[in-house]
């Protein structure tokens, strides 16, 4: 087998110089009661040529591929991604390469992390920010947890019911062992979170909203800050479509004290559902309670820059039961990647992107609401918003796939009474032609 | 090669992005706008992230010199101990790089996505085939995501069985995620030394172990690198309690066709794809981390997973599971990378992985033991562990030792870890290195001891062959500078 | 790391078996750490301070020490109300390891000095350490 490459007259110079005969004595330490008494009944090994076979065989599956426009967001977005970032993220120097703990070998994974950090700190407007967290649903759990370490008496944290489903559903595992309890906020007419119930209150350690929220709304965040922080809580800001702020205001300038989210727009594909990566910050006081690995600038003892991981005494393997989190491998080459797209893109190529996703989700909007749908929400929104349908639409959905286009999402299994309406998503990647698919498909 | 593989070259230097580019340039083919411009109010719009602008050219060139900055499986030997850096096959990349698959969305209904189904469902059986266990989940996004639902598998448990417990036994040797990921539940660990063979003493376990405690975390083989000779019978006394026992599978990559985890006792096992599996390390993930589980514990797996009728895949919420873990189903593009691993070799080559990484360790081990300590001189698996014991009269560290051998072209084999050992090296070969390359190895480690005795100031300004010289961690943390 | 015997241990200071120092200063007692304690950890980073006005009883913890690999915990020797804490190692957390016994970290009012007897004085201390 081409992946080892023992001879049998290797295993035999090297039973030597042990000094076991056999496979049997050099495993004797493994007791007869704990022996896997069969073969596993896997698959028989399959050739390089065989596998390819197989796997066309599984791909022939699948009934959505590269050639359709999915118009559906929720957390995992169709974005260009130029062909720069897989050919370098490919290169084996970045892909087989360990956890830089031996910095002087690692400078390129620690200062492609290091400006990542950067990067990511811009783009959401706060003081620092993580080598990443899995995804933006762990790491809007990480922040509600980081949030009650730093209140410290407190037992409670309030999210507003229009964080994505999946993210609170994250949230409600990882707090269900704990003594912590959740308060959900729900949301207004308009599609925003009703903050209301805030006044007056002094128990919430953290409050998280996200912005632009699941139903692609934009959250008045100043007035939400301000609001929270009457209550003495902290602002956890969350996001799923960071582009978003390449045209909005970002998160931490309207005063966020925790900013989170998912970062998969930038440079990873859709993948069913992974890997993407935890985008995570926060401001300057808080970050000795920041989970997550983070990379610092330093000197060598000649005195040329370099970097390092830093600050480990907040991470397991030092602090073990009181670190800050027990997260150990993150998003590694995909937080790289996401660097890569950001200055790919540059900060002139990300406002133009924005702003297309913008201009093309609005004229969406505009198009199916004069072909006769609702539009659920009057708040602004960003590459996202819901409509509502005055007949069954899934004739129209069902056509709309045979032309290949995925149109929209059905909220119905996310919300009470919302069966009837659908979530689209409006990237680079929908032309106008396929806009005008949809909108006289609905029309007829 | 005496001197192993490392020797010296040329390397750029390569600024950070913000002190390259110029406002205008772009490094990515946009579209054009072809539909009006939209209004947006004021209020809400920002001015966009300080970013630089830079041409194609300028992105490929600076990651590329990066790249050459940093040491891969590619590039040479990763001897770590506990991380299992083997070979990480092309065909992998290839088939998780596949058009249908990256462009599957995850919300997708079952119907449009059978074949991405399908490989969760199989891989979800291939892992409980090779653990011996019953039922996986393929949600967790690493190996401590792993641990932590494993940890809330153990609080649903207990409370379904009426009492939530608030105690965990942790041996010494544990790596460090296991009492962070037991704290996270609210549970207190309680340690366990280990004996003098280096493996857990069960007198301690039958004398610690009560209701209060909802069972034990054991890494086997632990991270000593020897077999947990006793685990069944620990097993059961924390079973006769009430309790559960907690496999963390790090090691796998030791046992796989050779040890039955289910039969050992344990009831709840992570798995690490980035280490047994193949799947690249990307400088530091992604990784995966499935938890596997006996048949009474499934009802609890984190969900959605994915079951089969015999005709479609379908995604199955479980009324009584622990809930949703990550956003969607995991680090798919990992999972898959593992699936094609599986597929190549099949029983007979993942049986043949674990003899031969044990084979290689064992190796490496009897000819090394004669020139740096070795910790226990025990048979081990596929990992040993020595230390810097014999190197402390000349004031020469494991971390010069470590330093030294980066010099040499090898990257240095786990520093001190586990925690029991003082000075701690220890050395997991994997069975992806050939006998050449172990032989060129011990005669490095073997002219590094003579170096330490001889010119222990050799170690003390190691390493010198790369871009940096021995960085200030201190002034790191004292001042920490995270952004630019 | 130093030898024992080249260790600073002063004679007009009580220590404890958490290797911190103590001294009364008027009715508060002063707490620091033993050179011992800074030599063994190595350059300190940070260092986490209670607030003034907090209360500890004795053996309660009241701050931590990280060097760049370990962090130690802070015990407090005797109970009471912290009145001071020095702040200047919040941007100098070095100065313990260049003077351990200048450098102080807090100063608790506890309900009786005289409680300062009861832990090791230097030659006690010693013995602890040559015990260890």
């Amino acid at each position: 087998m081409r992946y080892l490459p023992h001879t049998d007259e290797d295993v035999r110079d090297m039973f030597d110089a042990i000094g076991v005969k056999d496979f049997e004595e050099l495993f004797r330490t493994v007791p007869e009661s704990c022996r896997y008494d069969k073969e596993m009944a896997l698959p028989a090994p399959k050739t390089e040529w065989d596998l390819n076979k197989y796997m066309a065989e599984i791909r022939s599956m699948m009934k959505v591929s590269s050639d359709h426009t999915v118009l559906i967001g929720a957390g995992r977005y169709q974005h260009h991604i130029p062909s720069t970032i897989p050919s370098v993220m490919g290169r084996s120097e970045f892909l087989t390469a360990y956890t830089p703990y031996q910095p002087e070998m690692a400078q390129g994974t620690l200062q492609g992390l290091f400006e990542y950090q950067t990067l990511t700190a811009r783009l959401l407007g706060v003081d620092a920010a993580n080598a990443s967290m899995y995804d933006g649903a762990s790491a809007m759990a990480e922040a509600l947890l980081m949030g009650l370490r730093i209140a410290k008496k407190k037992k409670r944290v309030a999210m507003s019911a229009a964080i994505h489903p999946h993210f609170r559903e994250v949230v409600r595992t990882y707090f269900h062992p704990t003594e912590f309890e959740i308060i959900e906020l729900p949301f207004l007419e308009n599609g925003q979170t009703d903050l209301s119930s805030l006044a007056g209150r002094d128990d919430l350690a953290a409050v998280a909203l996200q912005s632009p929220n699941f139903f692609g709304v934009i959250e008045e965040l100043e007035l939400a800050a301000e609001a929270i922080h009457q209550t003495g809580a902290l602002f956890v800001a969350g996001f799923s479509e960071p582009l978003a702020f390449g045209l909005l205001k970002n998160p931490g300038s309207a005063g966020a004290d925790i900013v989170c989210g998912e970062g998969q727009s930038f440079g990873m594909p859709k993948s069913f559902g992974g890997p993407g990566l935890g985008m995570f910050g926060c401001k300057q006081k808080y970050i000795r309670n920041l989970p997550g690995r983070l990379v610092g600038e330093t000197t060598d003892i000649e005195g040329n820059r370099g970097y390092v991981l830093t600050l480990a005494t907040r991470e397991q393997h030092i602090r073990r039961e009181k670190a800050t989190s027990n997260i150990c491998s993150n998003q590694g080459i995909c937080t790289l990647t996401a660097a890569m797209y950001m200055a790919s893109l540059g900060g002139t190529g990300l406002r133009k992107l924005a702003r297309l996703n913008y201009d093309r989700s609005e004229y969406l909007k505009q198009g199916l609401s004069d072909a006769g749908a609702t539009v659920c929400f009057s708040a602004p929104t960003f590459n996202e918003f819901v409509v509502e349908f005055k007949n069954d639409y899934s004739p129209v959905q069902k056509r709309l796939m045979d032309q290949k286009i995925v149109a929209g999402l059905n909220l119905g299994k996310y919300y009470p009474g919302f069966d009837n309406r659908y979530l689209f998503c409006v990237t680079e990647t929908a032309s106008k032609e396929v806009l005008d698919t949809v909108i006289s498909e609905v029309k007829k | 090669m005496n001197n192993g593989p490392g020797r010296s070259g040329l390397i750029m230097e390569e600024p950070l992005l913000w002190e390259k580019g110029k406002k205008g340039r772009n490094g990515m083919s946009i579209p054009e706008s072809d539909v009006p411009s939209a209004s947006l109010a004021k209020e809400l719009c920002g001015e966009g992230p300080d970013f630089p602008d830079l041409s194609e050219g300028e992105v490929v060139r600076h990651y590329t010199r990066l790249s050459q900055w940093n040491f891969g499986i590619d590039t040479g030997m990763y001897p770590l101990g506990s991380c299992t850096m083997k070979y990480n096959p092309k065909i992998n990349e290839k088939h998780a790089a596949a058009e249908e698959i990256t462009s599957a969305h995850p919300l997708l209904d079952d119907e449009y996505c059978q074949g991405t189904l399908r490989i969760i469902y199989e891989l979800q059986n291939f892992l409980a085939e090779i653990t011996g266990l019953d039922a996986v989940s393929v949600q967790p996004a690493a190996g401590a995501h792993g641990e932590l639902a494993g940890m809330l598998i153990f609080d649903a448990y207990h409370q379904s069985k009426g009492k939530k417990r608030s105690k965990i036994l942790m041996p010494d040797t544990a790596h460090g995620t296991n009492p962070a990921s037991a704290a996270l539940c609210g549970y207190k660990p309680v340690p366990i030394k280990s004996g003098a063979r280096g493996i857990l003493d069960v007198e301690q376990i039958r004398e610690l172990m009560d209701e209060e405690t909802a069972g034990i975390m054991i890494t086997n083989p632990n991270t000593l690198g020897l077999f947990e000779e006793n685990i069944r019978e620990i097993a059961e006394i924390v079973h006769e309690k009430g309790g559960l026992v907690y496999g963390d599978g790090a090691n796998m990559n030791a046992v796989m066709g050779i040890a039955d985890i289910k039969k050992c006792g344990i009831d709840v096992l992570h798995l690490n794809l980035h280490k047994t599996f193949s799947t690249p390390h990307g400088g530091g993930g992604p990784g995966a981390g499935p938890v596997c589980v006996v048949e009474e514990l499934k009802k609890f797996l984190p969900s959605p997973r994915v079951e089969f009728d015999g005709s479609t895949y379908r995604q199955e919420e479980g009324p009584d599971s622990i809930g949703r873990m990550h956003g969607f189903h995991g680090n798919y593009g990992v999972l898959v990378r593992a699936y094609s691993y599986i597929l190549c070799m099949g029983a007979e080559y993942l049986k043949k992985a674990s003899q031969y990484a044990v084979l290689n360790a064992s190796y490496v081990k009897v000819k090394l033991k004669d020139h740096l300590h070795l910790a226990y001189d025990r048979p081990c698996m596929h990992e040993a562990v020595f230390s810097d014991k014999n190197q402390q009269e000349n004031h020469v560290t494991t971390l010069d030792i470590a330093k030294r051998l980066m010099d040499c072209g090898y990257h240095p084999p786990t520093i001190y870890f586990p925690l029991v050992v003082p000075g701690a090296i220890m050395i997991e070969p994997t069975e992806t290195e050939s006998l050449e390359e172990l032989n060129t190895f011990i005669e490095v480690v073997k002219k590094v001891v003579k170096e330490a005795a001889n010119d222990p100031e050799l170690l003390h300004n190691s390493p010198s062959r790369f871009k940096v010289k021995r960085l200030d961690e201190t002034q790191a943390a004292r001042n920490p500078c995270l952004c630019g | 790391m130093k030898e024992i015997q080249e260790l600073n241990l002063p004679e007009d200071v009580r220590y404890t078996k958490d290797h911190e120092w103590a001294k009364v200063t008027g009715d508060t007692i002063r707490i620091g750490i033993s050179d011992y304690a800074q030599d063994q950890l190595g350059d300190i980073v940070f260092v986490e301070m209670p607030s003034i006005g907090d209360n500890f009883d004795e053996g309660d913890e009241f701050g931590t020490l990280e060097s760049v690999k370990a962090v130690s915990e802070l015990y407090a020797p005797i109970g009471g109300e912290i009145v001071a804490i020095n702040e200047d190692l919040e941007d100098s957390p070095e100065l313990l390891n260049q003077d351990p016994y200048g450098g102080w970290i807090i100063e608790i009012k506890p309900k009786d000095v005289k409680e300062i007897e009861q832990l090791h004085d230097r030659d006690s201390y010693l013995a602890v350490l040559k015990g260890e």
